[in-house]
């Protein structure tokens, strides 16, 4: 396969970045949208330049490292699928591909294709937890939780942490990967005793990194390669909702 | 040098508890007068920083991934066991710890592993209450799973991805801890050496990968979870970034390193596709409960497989081992693919595959059923091959996966080097010659959470440690080491990529320090991993500067390690001459290929001593006493 690319370069956070094109002559449909790229960077060091940067680890679609927006899509067009699980395969002979980082005013660029996304960290730091400490937990079978629960919960506990919902949002907003934490743990009983001020924290602390908020496109369910549902969403509004009329002194 | 397990008296079952109450304790308002640096974040990383900060100590982690969230114990699928006996089928802490022992062929040691069933209960209790959404039964109570290696059912899970749920889980324990300023928190840092000072492990020395600066860090013991070295076959089903550069760099600062040979090659992977290839995937053994394997009987048979008749197939496996079958462990089921393949009866365009086939299941059991059971797991070989396994037959092979290797560590969790301890994949402690699977999560957790938080207090109150600054020449020694390897590295400007040396070593370990060694093919490695190491610090070509996010440089810095690494593998393989678990020496094997151990003179761990880059290093050993359980000879016949 023959492709043009275009592929976001940018020095460092202050660079203002452009635009490079490259041009890929042997390109297997068998290779993942990862190793096309490292073979073009096998070709950039032989020819004395410096390799393309972009974040990676896993390449199995757990980890949440790869965050590659491909045609204007996070992850690319392969529905429910990382970065690093797109093969080549999906696209055609002689296709012209622009190859650029997760965009978001709160995620700034590192280098190249790689984004800063610690904002994340903050919010799980501001509350994204149960308070239990190493030694305290009782017999694991002592709580029975419904299988209905308990499933709906690691529906949302499947995220993966890496940003495309808030890079497929007009508005830039992280309410998917935030519901998604309040939700899991609002679903368990284990979770009830910090329900409010856990709902409460998290979403200040995402309001503060300047995420933007949700007015229902929807984008971030479609761009999502785990595929978590948007009703979390609606979930985590309830539970701010009520946090905030039932609001307790700390 | 004798090493000393420091295994407690007194009754396998007391040992812990005994040793437990006779440790030194430190008081709570003491606790926080003391740092401690754990490097690497992953399960018992994440576990043992998050716990040892609950506790009041001052915590630091780094890793080099861009959080702590991301590290590769995420991608762990199947399970966690614990001796929980839920299922009320005869399960219990004694059996857990004998399916152990077993199954890593009477090469690890007693008390370590009775002491990891023992707290593998706990363990999936603490995930409960953490939030881990494990799955359940209609009643809401835990559901289990039996898996390869044992006969009780006793493996938790979460969908497939326990080990990203585990992860959260201690991540999110850690996460409350940063949030609380009781553990500083080090991102995109990679650990460029370690600082010893008087004897103890005092502190380390990091690069930051995004500035690129060399930055010292002191500490009042370091913990080293940085998982293993399966990479140093190029592909692995690891992470990109996995590598053995921390627990190497310990290894030259007087760490010894133990059973470095004892690798485990998992038998269902897809197979390699091109040169192109960066990592192999893995996909769940579950799928040999229905799945058969086959190849043809003749060589170099290039038909589509669905043309190929019945009697023109071997089912080898079944053949082999008419009553495992399918089902025969990781060890055996990967070296009968090889000796297939090596026959020249392998499949898929490289010639290294082997067929798993789900006509007959399909046949028997319905389209539907096979689809609830594998159904993503399908849909995920489809994504990556291209082709339908409902229609044509999956295409594996074997591919590196774990390593039980690691550096020597004692009961206490401590390396050679005192303050220095070892958690996790990264030390040797606990699997022998090979790992049941669904044991990795197990002792992971088992570290972090429940051994290193008691171990680490009985160090320090032991221990007077005089106050040291990053200002000791020991520190400002090993930052000028970094800074001059990282200059060397940008200055040779050759005409290879770091990832050519890699693919090279790669290459050189498969064939020859693999699936299956002899002596011959192993003198051959140690003759070609030396050449291949000259060249690279002759002609390997590192692109961009040092002061900044360099995806190059990292790479490059990580190969120079597996270089030297490697030989100290081959040595271990070489000297070790029997064949155990996962090691496989050919010239020591039953007539009927079954693997031949020699317990009167390899009943022991292997450590290795650090003599100079290039010498060979020195072998000393720890006797194995097995006061408990009787040495069997494991048949799966």
């Amino acid at each position: 396969m023959r492709l043009t690319l275009h592929i976001w370069r940018q020095k460092n956070s202050l660079d203002k970045g452009h635009f490079e094109k490259y041009q890929l002559d042997d390109v297997s449909p068998d290779m993942s949208f990862l190793e096309m790229l490292d073979v073009l960077n096998e070709k950039l060091i032989l020819e004395g330049k410096e390799a393309i940067a972009f974040d990676h680890d896993c390449r199995e679609g757990i980890c949440g490292a790869c965050s590659l927006t491909i045609n204007g899509i996070p992850h690319g067009p392969e529905k429910a699928t990382t970065t690093c699980q797109l093969h080549m395969r999906k696209f055609k002979d002689g296709e012209t591909l622009y190859i650029e980082p997760f965009r978001s005013r709160v995620f700034p660029v590192i280098k190249d294709l790689i984004v800063d996304r610690s904002a994340f960290d903050r919010i799980m730091q501001a509350g994204g937890f149960i308070s239990v400490r190493t030694g305290q937990a009782q017999d694991a079978n002592s709580i029975p939780i419904p299988k209905k629960n308990a499933d709906l919960a690691m529906d949302a506990a499947a995220c993966i942490g890496c940003g495309a919902c808030v890079a497929s949002c007009p508005n830039g907003a992280a309410m998917l990967f935030v519901s998604a934490k309040i939700s899991q743990l609002a679903l368990l009983p284990q979770g009830q005793p910090e329900r409010k001020r856990r709902a409460l924290n998290m979403i200040k602390q995402m309001d503060a990194e300047g995420f933007g908020a949700c007015t229902n496109h929807y984008e971030c369910e479609a761009a999502c390669p785990k595929q978590i549902s948007v009703r979390f969403i609606a979930m985590m509004n309830r539970e701010y909702m009520k946090a905030s009329l039932l609001k307790e002194d700390d | 040098m004798k090493l000393d397990p420091k295994v407690p008296s007194g009754p396998l079952q007391d040992k812990w508890d005994k040793h437990r109450f006779e440790m030194k304790l430190i008081n709570p308002a003491n606790k926080r007068k003391y740092k401690l640096l754990v490097v690497g974040t992953g399960l018992a990383g994440a576990s043992a920083a998050a716990t040892l900060a609950e506790l009041g100590y001052n915590v630091e982690t780094f890793t080099y991934n861009d959080s702590p969230r991301r590290a590769h114990s995420i991608a762990a699928q199947g399970g966690i066991n614990a001796a929980k006996n839920y299922q009320n089928d005869g399960d219990s802490i004694w059996r857990l710890f004998y399916d152990t022992i077993k199954g890593g062929d009477f090469r690890s040691r007693e008390a370590n592993v009775y002491r990891l069933a023992q707290v593998s209960v706990n363990i999936i209790d603490q995930c409960v209450a953490q939030g881990v959404p494990f799955a359940r039964e209609y009643g809401g109570y835990l559901a289990n799973r039996s898996f390869g290696g044992a006969q009780v059912s006793r493996t938790f899970y979460a969908r497939g991805q326990t080990g990203q749920q585990l992860l959260l889980g201690a991540y999110s324990a850690l996460s409350r801890q940063i949030g609380a300023k009781q553990v500083k928190s080090h991102v995109r840092k990679e650990m460029m050496d370690l600082v010893v000072i008087d004897g103890f492990a005092r502190g380390i020395v990091t690069r930051d990968l995004v500035t690129g600066k060399i930055e010292s860090h002191w500490g009042d013991a370091v913990i080293l979870a940085t998982g293993g070295y399966g990479n140093v076959f190029f592909l692995s089903t690891n992470a990109q970034a996995c590598n053995v550069s921390a627990t190497y760099r310990a290894y030259k600062k007087g760490a010894f390193f133990a059973n470095p040979c004892f690798t485990q090659i998992h038998p269902t992977c897809i197979p390699v596709s091109g040169d192109h290839q960066s990592k192999l995937t893995l996909m769940s053994e579950s799928l040999r409960n229905d799945g058969r394997i086959w190849v043809p009987k003749k060589k170099g048979d290039t038909r589509h497989p669905n043309d190929i008749p019945e009697d023109e197939r071997d089912y080898y496996l079944e053949r082999k081992y008419p009553s495992f079958g399918n089902l025969a462990p990781r060890d055996i089921s990967s070296r009968a693919a090889k000796e297939v393949c090596d026959e020249g009866r392998g499949v898929s365009q490289t010639g290294f595959g082997v067929y798993l086939d789900f006509k007959d299941a399909i046949n028997r059991l319905g389209k539907k059923v096979i689809e609830e059971r594998y159904g993503n797991l399908f849909e995920m070989y489809e994504r990556i091959t291209g082709k339908d396994p409902y229609k044509e037959p999956m295409m594996i092979y074997p591919a590196s996966h774990y390593t039980m290797g690691g550096l020597w560590v004692d009961y206490n969790l401590q390396s050679t080097i005192p303050g220095l301890h070892v958690l996790g994949e990264a030390n040797f402690s606990d699997h022998g010659a090979n790992r049941l699977g669904a044991s990795a999560l197990m002792q992971g957790l088992a570290d972090g959470y429940f051994i290193i938080p008691y171990t680490i207090a009985h160090f320090l109150a032991s221990n007077k440690l005089e106050k040291v600054s990053t200002d000791h020449p020991e520190f400002k020694k090993a930052e000028q080491e970094a800074k001059d390897k990282i200059n060397k590295l940008l200055s040779i400007n050759g005409t290879k990529t770091p990832t050519y040396f890699h693919r090279e070593l790669g290459k050189i370990m498969w064939d020859k320090v693999g699936m299956a060694r002899n002596r011959k093919g192993l003198e051959e490695a140690l003759q070609e991993i030396p050449k291949l190491r000259e060249e690279f610090w002759q002609n390997v070509k590192v692109t961009g500067t040092g002061e900044d996010l360099n995806i190059v440089l990292e790479k490059a810095n990580r190969v120079a390690d597996f270089l030297e690494f490697a030989e100290v593998m081959a040595w271990d393989a070489l000297e070790r001459e029997e064949s155990c678990g996962a090691h496989f020496r050919e010239e020591y094997q039953y007539e009927d290929g079954e693997a031949k151990r020699n317990d009167e003179k390899f009943a022991h761990v292997a450590a290795w001593e650090f003599t100079g880059v290039g010498n060979k290093p020195i072998r000393h050993t720890e006797d194995l006493v097995f006061e408990n359980v009787k040495l069997a000879v494991r048949s799966y016949k």
